[in-house]
């Protein structure tokens, strides 16, 4: 679905992506992890057409990505960014419809707000409330919530954990499980190394701008190199 | 003294025009512009050397106004705004903008440089001013009510959240200057028809800093904030021009106490309405009954 290739980012002299490769398949999770800095961010934006690349190609669906971040959203791709960057001066209800800004369907849009509300229970009771005074956990389903409301084919999730609360955590990802059981692609950058390679379908990690390891989410797991970086675990 | 009031009605209303059309971009995208006097100074010239070289009718010649500041505003907003300048790289570029349109009114010859045109033959009544005052507030409501609208604001509360929705942050930001730059032509249109004689001296980087003061005070994100804010600002040195110097001061001094005690402005980003009013009154009554 998505194929990256030889990508390189820089922010003025920092080069923050270097040759970094990648390979989304339809339907998959796909995990990014790595440490503070290691880039994670760097990649989502420049998928999302926010970043432009200094070399590499980024095709999508067989045909390069457009470079303009609204042109990418409007061939289906949706970034959740990281801190999720909601309206705080708008309520729940009128950011998701900010979500939907491209859309012209209003009876679809409808049944998408409805679809949310299902997803996330949460957020019905709290339509009316500005979504700069949610707490943490509802603004991150405040923005995943938003993403889905452009219909993307491909979500792309930055850190969504960053800030929660351990059980919170668990809601987000079996969330994010539950998005990619009704048909979008997901990628998935996070710290969390553990949750997001247990559920990741393709992993792979990154340190200061280069991919160290890649490999299916399980192989990741269970490599010794990511379990001491990563995960922590001793042998 | 009714012809003074109806003047200074007049004055206000050509700088209202000015001031929503500058509104509709400052408050509604964020980045500020102190070189707006440059538009007001295009639209006034081109008008002003229509009717008064080439006999235009005057309603032509105001259109034609907003349409070569509304051209000058493509031309000055494309490379800054697809360059994605930030905010305070924007206004310096805007100042410049705004200083050098001075300097080529002074310069050129069709423009009399510095003595400027006298004579223009006196068009704009208040009936003219408020006709067109009328039309401006009409279009920009409904341009705030429109997706760009919406578009816009979401532009300015968080520009990178704006792309991600698949907003063409350019496109927006391009589209809110043309319009603030054609309402600031055919001000300038409709003052050089008040005055009868216009010189560069006229629209210097202190009509810019006003007309943004008075966004500013109105309150970014209003349409009608902004245009009582002007009418104050223009109205208040008036009433005290018997005061002659203290008239600036106690300018400076309402300036300062608006951002100090209402810093979202005087209006914030709501709109006076006749409901508003009207829950105003009657609540002002209801404390007053309370009271009594
Ligand atoms: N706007 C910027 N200007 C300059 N350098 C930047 C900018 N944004 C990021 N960087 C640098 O690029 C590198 C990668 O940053 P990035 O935000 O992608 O990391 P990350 O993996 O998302 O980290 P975190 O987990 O802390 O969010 C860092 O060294 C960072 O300092
Ligand atoms: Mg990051």
């Amino acid at each position: 679905m998505l194929e990256i290739s030889g990508l390189q980012v820089k922010y003025g002299e920092i080069h923050a992506l270097r040759d970094v490769s990648l390979k989304v398949r339809a339907g998959s999770i796909v995990a990014v992890v790595g440490a503070n800095g290691a880039g994670k961010s760097t990649l989502m934006l420049t998928i999302a057409g926010l970043l432009p690349p200094a070399a590499g190609q980024i095709l999508y669906e067989a045909k390069p990505l457009p470079r303009q971040a609204y042109e990418v959203l409007a061939r289906g791709i949706c970034l959740v960014p990281e801190r999720r960057r909601l309206y705080a001066n708008l309520t729940v209800r009128e950011n998701l419809l900010m979500g939907a800004f491209l859309r012209r369907d209003q009876k679809g849009i409808r049944a998408d707000l409805e679809r949310m509300y299902k997803l996330f229970p949460i957020l019905h009771e709290r339509l009316k409330q500005y979504a700069g005074t949610l707490s943490g956990g509802e603004q991150q389903m405040a923005a995943i919530a938003r993403g889905l409301m452009s219909r993307p084919r491909l979500l792309l999730l930055d850190e969504p954990s960053l800030g929660l609360a351990p059980l919170m955590v668990q809601n987000v990802f079996k969330t994010v499980r539950e998005i990619r059981d009704q048909g979008t692609t997901i990628v998935l950058a996070e710290q969390n190394a553990f949750e997001a390679l247990a559920m990741a379908d393709d992993a792979l990690v990154l340190e200061t701008g280069r991919v160290i390891v890649a490999g299916s989410g399980r192989d990741l797991l269970n490599d010794p190199l990511v379990r001491k970086a990563y995960l922590g675990i001793k042998h | 003294m009714l012809s003074y009031i109806s003047g200074i009605i007049t004055f206000s209303l050509i700088y209202v025009i000015a001031a929503v059309g500058l509104a509709i971009f400052t408050g509604f995208t964020g980045l500020f512009s102190l070189g707006h006097a440059a538009f007001f100074a295009i639209g006034a010239y081109t008008a002003g050397i229509l009717t008064y070289f080439y006999d235009v009718n005057f309603w032509l010649a105001l259109a034609s106004g907003g349409a070569m500041s509304g051209l000058v505003g493509i031309l000055i907003g494309y490379p800054t705004l697809k360059a994605k300048l930030r905010s305070d790289y924007f206004a310096i570029a805007t100042l410049g903008f705004g200083e050098a349109v001075r300097v080529l009114l002074e310069n050129l010859e069709i423009t009399q440089g510095a003595r400027g045109l006298p004579g223009i033959p006196a068009e704009t009544t208040l009936p003219v001013a408020a006709g067109v005052t009328v039309i401006v507030l009409w279009v920009a409501r409904n341009f705030v009510h429109s997706r760009y609208g919406r578009a816009a604001v979401a532009v300015r509360e968080d520009f990178v959240a704006a792309e991600m929705m698949g907003i063409n942050l350019f496109q927006v930001r391009l589209l809110s200057l043309v319009f603030s730059a054609i309402c600031g032509g055919v001000a300038g249109g409709l003052f050089a028809h008040y005055v009868s004689f216009i010189q560069p001296s006229m629209f210097t980087s202190y009509l810019s800093t006003q007309l943004t003061a008075s966004v500013v005070a109105g309150g970014m994100g209003s349409i009608t904030g902004p245009a009582v804010a002007t009418v104050i600002f223009i109205a208040i040195p008036e009433v005290l021009r018997v005061a002659s110097m203290w008239r600036l001061v106690a300018y400076g001094l309402l300036l300062v106490a608006i951002m100090v005690f209402r810093p979202q402005g005087l209006l914030g980003f709501r709109e006076l309405s006749w409901a508003g009013v009207k829950r105003w009154l009657t609540l002002g009554k209801a404390a007053g009954q309370g009271r009594g």
